[in-house]
């Protein structure tokens, strides 16, 4: 199997560059530049003597003791990206961006975000390599995540409420785009996921596959074998990308991603893109989405406002064409439940995005033969998270 | 070879929109492009607006299809679009519209949609392609399908007929040379860095675009984005084959709704008049 795209970004009928001609020039200095200095040794040792040395890895592989006896079947290991230098796997992608956007002689970086864990990311790398910065979410976000927002604020960032559409995610992520095609020259548009025009797909992907290259060996040592199977939460898919990747060729690894289906697949109030969306064409690509008959995109819904996104990365969308990997729903109450259990249990609050992987693992691990290992992406921690599961549980806390 | 010979050579029925670049005479000539967004704030209102600005001198129509997520627009166009939308406007009403617009008004100006892929895509290509054909529309502006993604949309367009237009931007440098080579209809030529949206001045280096153009193609080339006066209009038509307004007129739609007709007529007209004073 090849994982390589071809030159135009294609998985399978997915990817493409499906943007206006006057980011053409960007994308193709970033694809060029992306290719240069993938190769390069210096670029490389930085980058990894970065993810070392200021974001903590590698990242633990944590067998879950109590969460494997009270399950009763195969052994849980939680793959802990909360544990990263700002709380989640965002920085991974975003110290790869930064310092390509550096070697490019760019000087200001601009991002999108959802929950505000790859804004937060981005403000933190440009306060790092002293780069400008300016960060859009939606003004619903804002709300949902204020905390956040003031972590980007201190660390240096601009952050611009986004009140077009739905004002959460996809109208961040255009309202960046727009911002792209008013300053090229100096600005590198660091995306937050394995989505958007070629080169982004692959280069985001590129940088989170750390997550299973670490991941791999652990298990290997841990254990002595391949685990049963792999499970991340989906938005765009940065960390499930980034965890799957090195266990595609292994074909006896099930790879499973966990879309937010909100309220349920059989509601409107659901961003389950690969359970309830259709193949077309928006922000760059062509993937799956959640839209109408003649093309409008659904306002989606999740409790998560990093899974909030009615898209999906277009390797994603290649993964689930050829069943290499399966894309299951899970509901905002079960990720609640599966929050709760997680902080209880073994003692991690984990962010919401990530409960929904855990939360299908707690379905999944009684299924199988206690020899058997499965391994949880937990992308970020819950701290970010904890007044609004308050508030979902009925308390009036506040941020 | 003319571009008349070139789409009777291709077996399928003539586009309009040379038309709008040719004088009686065959010689070339200045066009003004009026863009409205069809369905903002109705239907009913975009039926009366379109023959009063074919009236008022407009030599191509470009009408908005609208989308959810336009990427390409500013905050004007993008709240005309949710309007359209909110008003339930679909691709099947603009394709109805245009049928009407042809059969009971006799419009025979050239008209094009501006849209994005994901309209035509979820549509399927092929049957856009022929309905476009089918209610007389005659080209298509696509600004998400860059050079790079033009054949998808261009192979089931062309076979009907339909104009894909193409796109250059001030930052297309290398590229309008492979851009221009196969261009038909028009080329339409971003002035400014940026969205759609009204600009006090247009600094990029416009002849400089127009004139790669030229030495590739003949195609007509008009210039859109940031234009809302006549005089800007005048220079950007001057330094091209035409002038293309939006943002202006859509923010009159915006401000008088159903009684724009007699503002955006007035408006048109000073455009056109002072567009056609160069021919």
């Amino acid at each position: 199997m090849t994982n390589s795209p071809t030159s135009k970004g294609r998985f399978g009928v997915h990817g493409g560059q499906y943007i206006p001609e006057t980011l053409m020039g960007a994308v193709n200095e970033l694809e060029e530049a992306y290719g240069h200095y993938k190769n390069d040794s210096d670029f490389v040792a930085e980058l990894d003597d970065l993810e070392k040395q200021y974001a903590g890895r590698p990242s633990m592989l944590y067998c879950a003791e109590n969460m494997t006896k009270d399950l009763g079947g195969a052994k849980v290991y939680l793959k802990r990206e909360d544990l990263n230098h700002t709380g989640a796997h965002k920085i991974n992608n975003v110290l790869g961006q930064a310092l390509l956007a550096q070697r490019m002689g760019k000087t200001r970086l601009i991002a999108e975000t959802g929950a505000g864990q790859h804004g937060v990311a981005t403000a933190t790398a440009a306060a790092l390599f002293g780069m400008e910065c300016v960060v859009y979410m939606g003004q619903e976000d804002m709300e949902r995540q204020a905390l956040n927002v003031y972590r980007m604020r201190l660390l240096g960032a601009e952050v611009r409420g986004v009140t077009a559409g739905t004002a959460t995610l996809k109208d961040a992520v255009s309202e960046t785009f727009r911002e792209w095609t008013r300053r090229i020259s100096d600005t590198h548009y660091c995306l937050g996921s394995c989505m958007g025009p070629h080169p982004f797909p692959t280069m985001v992907r590129d940088f989170q596959a750390v997550i299973s290259k670490e991941a791999r060996e652990q298990i290997l040592e841990d254990e002595g074998k391949l685990p049963a199977a792999v499970i991340a939460c989906v938005g765009g898919g940065s960390n499930a990308i980034g965890s799957f990747y090195n266990f595609i060729d292994d074909t006896d690894v099930r790879l499973i991603g966990c879309e937010a289906a909100g309220r349920g697949i059989d509601t409107k109030d659901t961003a389950a893109t690969m359970n309830t969306g259709s193949l077309g064409i928006f922000h760059g690509m062509k993937s799956y989405f959640c839209q109408d008959e003649y093309g409008q995109i659904a306002p989606v819904y999740s409790i998560s406002a990093g899974l909030d996104y009615p898209g999906v990365g277009p390797e994603h969308a290649a993964l689930k064409d050829s069943g290499r990997a399966e894309y299951v729903p899970v509901t905002d109450d079960e990720a609640v439940d599966a929050f709760e259990y997680l902080s209880r249990i073994e003692g991690i609050i984990p962010a919401i995005e990530s409960v929904h992987a855990v939360a299908y693992a707690i379905k999944l691990a009684p299924t199988l033969p206690k020899d058997e290992s499965i391994i949880v992406t937990l992308s970020g921690r819950g701290d970010k998270d904890v007044a609004a599961i308050a508030r979902y549980r009925g308390e009036d806390l506040h941020d | 070879m003319t571009e008349t010979t070139q789409t009777r050579q291709a077996g399928v029925r003539r586009s309009r929109i040379a038309q709008a670049f040719t004088a009686a005479d065959g010689c070339r000539r200045k066009a003004f492009i009026p863009f409205v967004t069809i369905g903002d704030p109705s239907i009913a209102l975009t039926e009366k607006l379109v023959p009063a600005m074919v009236e008022a001198g407009a030599d191509l129509i470009e009408l908005g299809v609208p989308f959810s997520d336009p990427t390409a627009e500013g905050p004007v166009i993008q709240e005309a679009s949710n309007r359209a939308l909110a008003a339930g406007t679909t691709t099947d009403d603009a394709f109805a519209l245009v049928a009407r617009l042809r059969r009971e008004h006799g419009i025979n100006t050239p008209m094009v949609f501006m849209t994005y892929a994901n309209v035509l895509y979820s549509y399927g290509l092929e049957r856009f392609a022929h309905r476009a054909a089918e209610v007389g529309l005659d080209g298509v502006i696509l600004p998400d399908v860059p050079h790079e993604e033009k054949p998808e949309f261009d192979e089931p367009l062309a076979a009907e007929g339909i104009d894909l237009v193409s796109l250059i931007a001030p930052t297309s440098h290398e590229r309008i040379h492979s851009i221009a080579s196969d261009a038909k209809g028009f080329i339409y030529c971003v002035s400014s860095l940026g969205v759609t949206g009204v600009r006090k001045e247009i600094t990029s280096d416009v002849k400089g675009m127009v004139r790669e153009v030229r030495s590739v193609t003949d195609v007509p080339v008009a210039i859109g984005f940031g234009i809302s006066t006549p005089e800007q209009a005048v220079q950007m038509a001057a330094d091209s084959g035409g002038a293309i307004v939006g943002s202006a007129i859509v923010r009159m739609v915006g401000e008088h709704g159903e009684d724009s007709v007699p503002y955006v007529c007035e408006y048109v007209r000073s455009l056109a008049e002072a567009v056609h004073g160069l021919n």
